[in-house]
């Protein structure tokens, strides 16, 4: 196998992503008996039939999954509600399951500082939080997964060229460029009174910058694996055109890949946005997401704990089901490039 | 001889990449849209608009203006802060330092948990502990910074009042500190401590799984069975003679992972209230000041891409297998 630490990468600057990558390659290359005795170790000998069965981790991240999704595709259609996520009931202020008082009824979550159902607050901020999330991680996979895949395809100067490009973006730690970014989309919005660059769209457009040069990086290393396979050699040797080969052959074997890292993707955006949130430029209130009710109310951690543990607790169900996910599908497909 | 061809080889893609970065942040300000001094110092008079407008060169032709910004950044000089008029690069000496010891105490509190639990769970692969310590490391890297950072200075910071909420105390590092008093330099753990055990929580789970996986390829290794025959006990075997082929990976996703520290920082200085580079950035959005935005990011890309050079480069060096191999292909 080829050793896919590139000498081309300028500067050697790069990911840990690249790190594992390059990891796993030079241990392909230079001891494979290791490589499957630690698959036999990981699998823990139950051979081939026990990799189809869902753990019951995987099958917690699926259902806690549908769940988060339903929970936030009702409260915004208005299917299910539980009410104004901005009203606000004086009752009930400050007041949920853990504080001395106990709940008010008809409140589960019970309220934040203001007196805003939280059940209503933490359905309609899964909405924000996963539309910002996903919709980043749609323009990473798209645009990044496109030039990952051409660089691994072509090889060459398009490679060195795209590698390059990609490790500049990634020399800046992807928490400062998303603020960077949303401060200069920002400004800019503000400048040209632009009404299309709502707030939601700077943050999608931020955190997928920020998500193209991970999935592009994988997306080459695999694609360049296959692109070395016999079948691709035999379309071309049919006379099949670069496009078609891209499009049947090496795009539907480097789909799993980019799948996978997708997934912790979303995951990393969500973080991500809730980070941007604490330090203020996140989805601006009175709009609820996961991320901004922690920020709203991390000064009352003290008085009324609720708050801040409930949407804490969202986020970290969701980022680890979809972690899990990520590493179910990586082991389904036999995807062997990153470990993060 | 092939050693000074490959340094060679890396030093002009570092020169390359860095010009890059710098060319980024240039477009940061120089890419908003109408009149940057608008963004930048919407309510100032026009003479100092004005003045600004010099400081940036604007009107000068697009790669004039790049030229002379690359020329002041390599003359030290990173504009200035426009409500205070005191210069960057200033203030980045004296957040940096802040910042680099907060790194320093996460990743070695880091290591120090993640070596010893990497080393047995690889040892005892496999089993019930394995297992255990597996499930927690995938449990803590799916908890955000800001949650721990929230929860610990409330449980430790609030509740048992252990150590302090935020703050923070001048250390070895910083201009301001004051060598001769023993007691200032406990004050500056008291602070960091929490900050630092958020920032390791999530690396330590990244480090560990790395250097289980890597400890277990080379307990499979032909010499480890030799140490074995020899009647070595265990421990000597892990520590001694099976560590270090297997933290070569770990090492280098040391160094890597100091952008994602720095990243993580961020939030953690703010939480904490220490004055560190993250804290300066979001004060920066927050008053506008793009300048300085611009030195920050600068200054974190080029530590970055220069911990990044140094670590890939040490581990061509260190490690022989990869270093044949390279020159084999």
């Amino acid at each position: 196998m080829e050793d896919l630490r590139p000498d081309a990468v300028p500067g050697g600057s790069g990911s840990a992503m690249e790190e594992i990558v390059g990891e796993s390659i030079n241990r392909g290359l230079l001891g494979a008996p290791a490589e499957i005795s630690i698959a036999a170790i990981e699998t823990g000998g139950e051979g081939e039939s026990s990799r189809h069965k869902l753990s019951l981790g995987a099958k917690f991240a699926i259902g806690w999954m549908v769940f988060v999704i339903l929970f936030a595709i009702f409260a915004k259609l208005g299917i299910i509600t539980w009410g104004d996520p901005n009203e606000s009931f004086t009752r009930c202020a400050r007041r949920g399951p853990f504080s001395e008082e106990g709940s008010v009824s008809g409140f589960l979550a019970g309220c934040d500082s203001n007196g805003r159902n939280m059940m209503a607050r933490l359905a309609l901020g899964a909405w924000s939080s996963l539309y910002v999330a996903i919709g980043a991680i749609i323009l990473g996979f798209t645009i990044g997964g496109t030039l990952g895949v051409i660089a691994g395809y072509f090889g060459g100067k398009v490679d060195t060229f795209l590698t390059g490009l990609f490790n500049i973006f990634l020399s800046i730690p992807g928490v400062v460029l998303a603020l960077a970014l949303v401060a200069f989309l920002q400004g800019s919005a503000e400048q040209a009174q632009d009404a299309f660059l709502s707030p939601e769209l700077i943050l999608i457009i931020a955190i997928g910058v920020v998500s193209i040069p991970l999935v592009g990086r994988i997306a080459r290393a695999s694609a360049l694996s296959w692109t070395q396979r016999e079948f691709v050699l035999a379309a071309r040797s049919q006379g099949a055109k670069h496009r078609r080969v891209i499009i049947k052959e090496v795009l539907p074997n480097v789909l799993p890949a980019i799948f996978s890292i997708s997934l912790l993707g979303i995951a990393i955006a969500i973080v991500v946005e809730g980070t941007l949130a604490i330090l203020g430029v996140g989805i601006k209130p009175p709009t609820p997401s996961w991320g901004n009710i922690i920020a709203t109310d991390r000064g009352n951690l003290f008085t009324s704990p609720h708050i801040v543990f409930e949407a804490s607790m969202m986020i970290f169900f969701t980022v680890l089901s979809l972690n899990m996910l990520g590493d179910v599908i990586r082991s389904r497909f036999d995807v062997r490039e990153g470990v993060l | 001889m092939e050693l000074t061809k490959l340094i060679a080889r890396r030093a002009v893609q570092l020169i390359i990449v860095l010009l890059f970065v710098s060319f980024f942040t240039f477009l940061l300000v120089r890419l908003l849209p109408g009149d940057p001094t608008d963004v930048i110092i919407p309510f100032g008079t026009a003479a100092k608009k004005a003045e600004l407008r010099s400081d940036l060169g604007l009107g000068k032709p697009f790669f004039e203006q790049y030229a002379d910004y690359l020329n002041n950044v390599l003359h030290g000089n990173l504009g200035k802060q426009y409500s205070s008029g005191r210069p960057v690069s200033d203030l980045v000496t004296q957040s940096f330092p802040v910042s680099i010891q907060l790194m320093i105490y996460a990743q070695f509190l880091a290591l120090l948990f993640a070596i010893p639990l990497g080393i047995y769970s690889a040892y005892r692969a496999g089993s019930r502990a394995d297992t255990t310590i597996n499930t927690t490391g995938f449990a803590l890297l799916a908890i955000p910074n800001f949650v721990v950072a929230l929860f610990l200075s409330y449980f430790v910071g609030a509740q048992l009042k252990w150590l302090p909420t935020g703050g923070y105390a001048p250390g070895w590092l910083d201009p301001l500190f004051d060598g001769t008093r023993g007691a200032d330099i406990g004050e500056h753990f008291n602070y960091m401590l929490l900050p630092a055990i958020t920032l390791a929580l999530g690396q330590i789970a990244i480090y560990m799984r790395l250097l289980r996986s890597d400890m277990i390829a080379t307990l499979q290794e032909n010499f480890i069975s030799m140490a074995r025959s020899k009647g070595i006990s265990n421990r000597r075997i892990l520590w001694r003679h099976a560590l270090r082929p297997s933290s070569l990976t770990l090492l280098t996703v040391v160094g890597l992972n100091v952008g994602a520290l720095i990243g993580g920082a961020v939030v953690v200085e703010v939480i904490f209230g220490i004055p560190g580079m993250g804290l300066k950035i979001t004060q920066a959005i927050f008053s506008r000041e793009y300048i300085e935005l611009q030195g920050y990011v600068l200054v974190i890309a080029v530590l970055f891409v220069l911990i990044n050079f140094t670590v890939d480069f040490l581990y061509t060096i260190l490690d022989p297998r990869i270093r044949r191999g390279r020159s084999a292909t």
